[in-house]
């Protein structure tokens, strides 16, 4: 089903979405959490793990403070190899909702650690609703990453 | 000089192997990458009379329900069958050696191999053979042939607590004989009876000796200065009060430890260089935790050889179980889980504090990327030896975390075990 959607919006929705990206390829992270409304809830899940309805997440962020603290950490509390992330996100598909917007959207990531070529790390869907807070800025007020592997290369630090 | 050979970085390492004269106090590099090494340990060490996880029971719910986990480097099936007892098989056709189960779990009436047909039952016997008896009086197996003799191999299995353990050893001892009446214990606190409820799967490829895998969550001296995370917060200090036991053999262990209520700079965290005093969670959900065990430990980490780790953090449980891929690569199998008479309440906060742990986790984080500089590191140099005397060079228990003692018992047995 195609929706016709004003094209003012796809283009701010698409505009949110390159900015998420931007930030997080291009090492902004500390911006990245106001991207999303102050309860909203970011996920990262296997597809295994939906599938057979088991609610573990590989990443779980229940709050916009939640994102705030992985960010902090990533920056300031874990080790690990530096490395450069790259975020592909595929076409979106929109769906207008009572309140906001749904978007599903296929994405990629590629990872590059120091001496090695870049490789793909993640593959997956985006399941995402977006709501406009009373500023008038649409934010994500939910993010679920679904990857498709039932394996990670070793570790996930910077969010999908 | 380093023992880098021109041909690559593991070229003519095999051959006679011979254990630092120190003993158990320095560990030669190339037991992490020697794929002689390696070799034997698939044999000796993960076919041998050990007892190897390979899930709980809670993942097979009812009569059919399979997984497909792994020995080892050996493929098995883990199965429920019809009346309702939990077998283990190896994943080979008795005639060409196929892999006759293909998906990672399910729920199955039968096996069939997808080369010619071959169909066993869920408890392994061979149930048919497609023109056993030939085709209009043509070819057909031999006239003796037993279908009796040509099952999937069973393993023999052991369940305690709604752990399942294999081996693939007909001699191999009893389970709570293998694992000690001191690591029974611990094992018990957490798998006390209650049934479990599966919360969810997750696992990593770690580029890295699955061995380094042990010795790093036998290390507490590591935990309290790596783990800034921890640290800050105080789920695991140098100066709470912490202990290591071990079994007899010192294969299995026990880091126990408990959270000081007091967050204040002492004199143990002006030696971590990274200590931040300051470091307020701005969603304190996140470790909202609360008592849930008789005793007074807050995290109880248990090493089971030769493939598993028993994890008590906060309130986050998890078993976690080492697949070997190759002499510098190792899957990760983390399988997080609660009690089915959990409240919602604490079902949630289990897996918000799941956010410390597995591929993504706060803490370990730190350990899989470490492990991967530590495989860069030895993989240079398999002729030289880590230095493991902290603590001492003996392999007795102690009561706080300034030891290395429960890595030298694992490569005291770990050297019987392998003959080095």
């Amino acid at each position: 089903m195609t929706v016709r959607l004003p094209p003012a919006v796809r283009d701010e929705i698409e505009g949110l979405y390159a900015t998420y990206v931007d930030l997080l390829d291009e090492g902004a992270l500390e911006a990245w959490p106001a991207l999303f409304s102050e309860k909203a809830v970011y996920r990262i899940v296997s597809r295994e793990n939906v599938e057979r309805g088991w609610p573990l997440a590989t990443m779980s962020c229940e709050s916009r403070a939640a994102l705030e603290d992985r960010i902090y950490s990533i920056r300031h509390t874990s080790l690990y190899v530096p490395r450069s992330l790259r975020h592909l996100v595929g076409r979106l598909r929109i769906s207008p909702r009572d309140e906001g917007f749904g978007v599903e959207a296929s994405y990629a990531v590629f990872e590059t650690l120091p001496d090695q070529l870049p490789r793909v790390f993640s593959t997956g869907r985006y399941r995402d609703r977006l709501e406009r807070a009373d500023d008038g800025v649409l934010r994500f007020a939910e993010k679920l990453c679904i990857y498709d592997s039932t394996l990670i290369p070793n570790s996930l630090i910077v969010p999908l | 000089m380093s023992g880098l050979a021109s041909g690559g970085p593991l070229a003519g390492v095999s051959g006679d192997r011979r254990w630092p004269a120190a003993g158990v106090s320095r560990v030669p590099y190339w037991v992490y990458t020697d794929p002689e090494i390696y070799r034997r340990e698939q044999q000796r060490i993960f076919c041998g009379p050990s007892w190897s996880y390979v899930g709980l029971e809670a993942e097979l719910p009812e009569p059919g329900s399979f997984k497909r986990t792994a020995i080892g480097e050996v493929s098995v099936i883990v199965v429920r069958d019809s009346e309702g007892v939990v077998r283990v098989l190896r994943n080979r056709c008795a005639h060409r050696g196929l892999q006759v189960c293909r998906e990672p779990h399910g729920r199955r009436k039968s096996f069939q191999c997808p080369y010619h047909q071959w169909t066993y039952r869920l408890d392994g016997r061979l149930a048919g053979v497609p023109f056993a008896r030939g085709v209009g009086g043509h070819g057909g197996m031999p006239a003796d042939f037993d279908k009796r003799a040509h099952g999937l191999e069973p393993l023999r299995v052991a369940s305690r607590g709604g752990v399942v353990f294999a081996s693939f050893d007909p001699a191999v001892e009893p389970l709570e004989q293998f694992l000690g009446p001191k690591m029974v214990g611990w094992f018990d606190r957490v798998f006390d009876g209650r049934a479990l409820r599966i919360l969810g799967a997750s696992r990593q490829r770690i580029p890295a000796n699955w061995k380094l895998m042990f010795e790093n969550i036998r290390d507490p001296y590591h935990a309290s200065l790596l783990h800034v995370f921890l640290v800050t917060f105080g789920l695991f200090r140098a100066d709470n009060p912490s202990r290591t036991e071990m079994d007899r053999s010192g294969r299995h262990s026990a880091l126990i430890s408990t959270r000081g209520g007091d967050r204040q700079p002492t004199a143990a965290t002006t030696e971590m260089a990274s200590f931040k005093r300051d470091l307020e969670l701005r969603d304190p959900r996140l470790l909202d935790i609360v008592k849930e065990f008789p005793d007074t430990a807050t995290v109880v980490m248990q090493t089971i050889w030769p493939n598993l780790i028993v994890q008590q953090q906060a309130n986050t449980l998890a078993t976690r179980q080492i697949v070997p891929r190759g002499p510098e690569v190792f899957d990760l199998h983390w399988t997080f889980f609660g009690y089915a008479d959990d409240s919602d309440e604490m079902t949630e906060r289990r897996l918000r504090h799941a956010n410390l742990m597995g591929p993504s986790g706060l803490v370990s984080i730190d350990d899989s990327e470490v492990m991967d500089l530590a495989q860069r590191g030895v993989r240079m140099s398999p002729d030289r030896e880590a230095l493991v005397e902290m603590g001492g060079r003996g392999i007795e228990d102690a009561d706080h975390i300034v030891t290395e003692t429960a890595i030298r018992a694992f490569y005291a047995h770990y050297r019987g075990v392998m003959d080095l």
